[in-house]
């Protein structure tokens, strides 16, 4: 029978680093891609993942099983992720006030998002619409959709992650789906766009 | 106005009821909802192929350095020392200091007055006790000067018949 997280963390707290193994075998993936998804880029997204494991094993003495240990872990990597986001959006924040007023003028010369869904439909690059989507959506509505469809989490738990109430949490994502719907128009066949519905799941996730 | 209504208890239920984690309540309402009204009917359609949609984001794997970078990371974290045994929680090490402290204080505070004079007393007895030996001494009290500087009505109710004193001469 397989051990529980909290068991496994309990053992490592007793000095037992071969269950910290175990607990990094079995959510090294599962982190690496919601970083992913957050930050997009895989490099980050590894060095954040390797934080949030450092951070939970220097936690390891003072560990108390008062909380699901998964909602402890993606609390963490959340928290990481999206400072990782804030930071890098004032360094180029500063960048562009830096810039000369030619480059400033170039920048608000770009496409509306509906121009750009139209040249990723002609590349049929629907894996990049889809993040380009989820990218959209604020920062909690982003991490409550990657919790809930890409984590299976339940809804107390992500609650306990962004720190707000369930029925906060409905809220927020059901306005998350509603806008992805939209946004994703072209590729679930709504009434935003003629293009026929798509279904071509690989069956991970949760079904909304 | 009948279906907005409805369409928007529908949207506070959605997704619930699409994790089929809704109340058989919700359930009902909302099929019930659907079964007449298109538009939302579309929306649940929209919402299912969206579920399938969002599942074609690619996991990506971890790279061939990220575990043995992690595990050298692990290795060189400090492990805890004997002296962890001796100091298990840090609430233990604070209450610990702040009771020294305490003690510490407690032992500078000055004693109020009344225990001053009950000290000062103390002090005086000590002193009468220390000097009980001399005070004993017979041949001491016999020859202090200060004695014959009594007035004689005085030293004649102190002294005492020659034959008294003779007693006491022999006996000592």
């Amino acid at each position: 029978m397989a051990r529980s997280d909290v068991q496994l963390m309990l053992e490592t707290k007793a000095g037992d680093d071969s269950s910290f193994e175990l607990l990094l075998q079995r959510y090294r993936t599962p982190v690496i891609n919601f970083l992913f998804r957050i930050v997009r880029d895989s490099a980050t997204a590894e060095d954040l993942a390797q934080e949030v494991f450092i951070r939970v094993y220097r936690a390891r003495e003072s560990y108390a099983p008062s909380a699901k240990f998964t909602t402890w872990l993606f609390r963490i990597a959340s928290n990481l992720a999206l400072n990782r986001l804030r930071d890098s959006r004032h360094q180029q924040m500063e960048v562009s006030l830096d810039a000369p007023a030619g480059e400033e003028d170039s920048a608000m010369e770009l496409p509306a998002r509906e121009l750009r869904v139209d040249q990723m439909m002609v590349e049929r690059d629907r894996v990049k619409l889809i993040r380009c989507a989820i990218d959209s959506l604020p920062e909690k509505q982003r991490v409550a959709v990657l919790l809930h469809k890409y984590e299976e989490m339940d809804y107390v738990e992500i609650a306990k992650v962004l720190d707000c109430t369930e029925a906060a949490l409905k809220s927020l994502l059901f306005r998350a789906y509603e806008t992805l719907r939209v946004q994703l128009a072209p590729l679930v066949g709504g009434a935003e766009s003629p293009a026929p519905a798509v279904s071509v799941g690989t069956g991970r996730g949760r079904a909304i | 106005m009948k279906y907005e209504v409805n369409c928007e208890r529908i949207s506070s239920t959605l997704i619930p009821y699409l994790d089929g984690r809704a109340s058989a309540d919700d359930q009902r309402a909302v099929e019930a909802h659907a079964s007449i009204c298109p538009a939302c009917r579309q929306r649940i359609e929209e919402y299912r192929c969206l579920s399938g949609v969002l599942d074609e984001l690619p996991i990506i794997e971890q790279s061939a350095a990220f575990n043995a970078r992690l595990r050298e990371r692990i290795a060189a974290e400090p492990r805890p020392g004997w002296f962890a045994w001796l100091m298990p929680s840090p609430r233990l090490a604070f209450a610990l200091a702040m009771l020294l402290a305490l003690s510490v204080w407690m032992g500078k505070v000055q004693p109020p007055a009344d225990t001053a004079v009950a000290t000062s007393q103390s002090e005086q007895d000590f002193h009468v006790i220390k000097d009980l030996g001399v005070l004993e001494n017979y041949d001491v009290l016999k020859g202090f000067d200060a004695l014959s500087e009594l007035p004689v009505a005085a030293q004649e109710q102190q002294s005492q018949t020659p034959q008294d004193q003779q007693q006491k001469d022999g006996q000592i």
